[in-house]
């Protein structure tokens, strides 16, 4: 027999569970103030998680989705991007996006009802929070499509999680993106759960999702996904590569999803309680703090700073984002809002509706 | 009788057939270990094993598409879609070959696919999690499209379903699934305990598919509507102290037209309401039949009460929601028309 196509998957790690480096490193892996950076978007992901979750449980904000525990994937993909490049996210990518320059402020709106927080006054070119899952990869190839037909270098990079890679959405993204050979970037953050699904279920203990592609000549990687400096490595180069014409890419992110799926959802109904803690890829900030603390530019105490420095960050922004009104607390969001953007000029027959709503709710 | 709120009966509902009919398998998201978000398969696959009680990969579609390949090979399906928002991916399936199968094959071919998904606002959903797309089911011929509005109806209802020889999209109010809701959001929640349709046979009953309830009987007007709106409209009328007579559609296709036009000639004034958006709506097939059947018995104009045309809002859940006020006022201005 003859063979007629041989295909690898490559693993990526630069550090150990412990921190340590286990072979040569990038010069990048040695620069503090990159690695500083990119150390403190993950805590400040951490710690608006933790915000959020307690003004969800307060009544202050609708269904939230943590992403404790994957702070080097949605941080590591984000500083690998160049400012022209675009995110195409779906709902646990809030570090990546903050990275990106949406603020804690939107954010919180976002999650809190109020639509205004997903018109980002920073980067205007990313797509808003996806929810309806897989759905959203199929928009960062035409996103990715129009960047070719511009003759643009820039790069699309798409993130969806394992559960996602079950969707027709996910597949046909991946077949258009290898036919046109679209410039994007999807990233599989395979977190190990789906709600309560673990991703065995689709199919991920076969062969890794970075394989999904191969059969569409998309080549793929898998990634210790709590190891920030393999994430930023491999997303830099194939973030390069879509640029310069190079063709689509699959990363497969290995994580844990340390939280609920959302604050509706209770894991210690189908999943140990202390699974995380047996996770074989360890926590990625404490990772990244002790290679920087090995290479001697952060200590504990540093730590300690910067965690109180980010919580009154964070408390500052929520309550900025009160004074756009809320959906508990005065000022109240104005109801006559809900008629805005439906269509591009309201018709009078929403016109009309938006009065009679006032008049008969209104009191 | 048991006491049974209607993720209980729904479960039940599941466990009898499971029971009686090998043929019978459920398979959805976190349907299996998990025993779904709202808990309805809770327990069913400890009960009767993993091959039965299948936990898919995140694909409607394919949920869906594989579902009627099951019922066409001789099995029972009942496919779980996690929320009705979701059901999008697999309406090609359920367009283009659920609902023709039979037709395009001379009967040779049918697939007894039963859909079931929670529907409707009310928790605080957003755009996601709480539309009601019912009428966009209703509108395809072939299948059957069906929304209980208490724990007894639930059971019986989807009994026929599973039963039933056709395809069947059953929506579940969710806001319903704990309790009776008036529509007021301020009060505290009531059980279905002390409802009399909380009253649940713990065996094997039917409620018939294709036929309307008259919920209570009245003089005054006939409100027609059905899912969580039944009872607010109960709520409604009460506060008006109009003698109403309220219909649960509960069947929406195909349609107990006669409970509806008997109805209303008897009463001379009718109001349809649903959750769902008005234009395009379910009701707007409601007051169709009824004004042609009934045209001559009406002492006013149909009333319709619905949703907002807009996508459901976060922010704004219960001035999206028809709640009392809306049908309050329909009902005012309905009984002064001459």
């Amino acid at each position: 027999m003859t063979i007629v196509a041989r295909f690898e998957i490559h693993y990526s790690r630069f550090l150990d569970a412990e921190g340590k480096a286990v072979g040569a490193l990038p010069a990048f892996a040695r620069d503090p103030g990159e690695l500083v950076a990119m150390y403190r978007g993950m805590v400040l992901t951490r710690r608006f998680d933790a915000k959020a979750v307690a003004l969800q449980r307060t009544g202050r904000l609708g269904t939230f989705a943590v992403s404790l525990g994957q702070e080097a994937a949605v941080i590591g993909l984000a500083a690998a991007m160049r400012e022209g490049d675009v995110l195409v996210p779906s709902y646990r990518e809030s570090g990546a996006m903050l990275w990106r320059g949406v603020t804690l402020e939107e954010l919180l709106l976002y999650w809190g009802g109020d639509e205004r927080g997903s018109d980002f006054a920073g980067p205007r070119d990313d797509f808003p929070v996806a929810v309806p899952v897989g759905t959203q990869a199929l928009h960062a190839v035409g996103a990715a499509y129009a960047f070719k037909l511009r003759g643009e270098a820039r790069a699309v990079v798409a993130v969806f999680g394992d559960g996602a890679t079950s969707k027709g959405d996910v597949y046909e993204a991946l077949n258009f993106a290898g036919v046109w050979q679209a410039p994007v970037v999807f990233v599989a953050v395979n977190n190990q759960w789906a709600i309560s699904t673990f991703q065995g279920f689709a199919g991920g203990e076969r062969r890794p999702f970075a394989a999904r592609g191969l059969g569409l000549g998309i080549p793929g990687i898998r990634v210790d996904g709590n190891d920030l400096l393999a994430i930023y490595s491999t997303t830099l180069w194939a973030a390069a590569r879509a640029r310069r014409g190079g063709g689509p890419t699959l990363i497969e992110l290995v994580t844990y999803r340390g939280g609920a799926h959302s604050t509706s959802d209770d894991p210690t109904k189908y999943r140990p309680k202390d699974e995380w803690a047996s996770f074989p890829l360890g926590d990625p900030i404490e990772r990244l703090k002790q290679h920087l603390i090995a290479l001697g530019h952060w200590s504990e105490d540093q730590h300690e700073k910067l965690e109180e420095e980010l919580k009154v960050e964070v408390l500052a922004a929520w309550k900025e984002a009160q004074q756009y009104g809320t959906m508990t607390e005065e000022p109240f969001l104005d109801p006559a809002t809900m008629f805005d953007d439906v269509f591009a000029e309201t018709p009078s027959d929403l016109e009309s509706q938006r009065r009679y709503m006032l008049e008969i709710e209104g009191s | 009788m048991a006491k049974m709120n209607m993720i209980e009966a729904i479960r039940s509902a599941l466990d009898v057939l499971m029971d009686k009919d090998p043929n019978v398998v459920i398979l959805g998201q976190d349907v299996g270990y998990f025993g779904g978000v709202f808990r309805c398969t809770d327990g069913l696959q400890r009960k009767y094993g993993e091959h039965r009680v299948i936990d898919a990969p995140i694909s409607e579609g394919g949920i869906i598409g594989a579902a009627i390949g099951m019922g066409v090979n001789g099995l029972r399906p009942v496919a779980e879609i996690q929320f009705a928002d979701y059901i999008y991916p697999g309406f090609d399936q359920i367009v283009s070959e659920l609902a023709r199968l039979r037709y395009r094959t001379c009967g040779e071919f049918f697939s007894p696919v039963t859909i079931r998904t929670p529907c409707g606002g009310g928790i605080r959903g957003g755009q996601t999690h709480s539309q009601s797309p019912e009428a966009i089911f209703a509108h395809i011929s072939g299948i059957r499209t069906v929304m209980p509005s208490n724990p007894y109806d639930a059971k019986g209802l989807l009994i026929s379903s599973i039963e039933s020889d056709d395809p069947v999209v059953f929506f579940e109010p969710k806001r319903l699934y704990n309790g009776p809701f008036d529509g007021d959001p301020d009060k505290p929640a009531i059980s279905w305990v002390s409802h009399p349709k909380g009253e649940v046979p713990e065996g094997y009953y039917t409620v018939p598919l294709d036929t309307a309830e008259i919920i209570k009987t009245g003089e005054e007007l006939t409100i027609v509507t059905y899912g969580t709106l039944v009872h607010v409209a109960q709520a409604a009328a009460d506060a008006v102290g109009v003698d109403a007579e309220i219909i649960d559609v509960r069947s929406l296709a195909p349609l107990d037209v006669k409970t509806l036009v008997d109805s209303v000639n008897k009463t001379g004034r009718c109001l349809v309401a649903h959750e769902a958006t008005r234009f395009g709506g379910y009701g707007g097939e409601l007051v169709a039949r009824i004004q042609k059947e009934c045209f001559y018995s009406l002492q006013a104009p149909i009333g319709r009460v619905a949703g907002w045309d807009t996508p459901y809002p976060h922010a704004f859940e219960w001035q999206y929601f028809p709640g009392k006020k809306r049908l309050i006022n329909a009902i005012n201005k309905m009984m002064e028309a001459a």
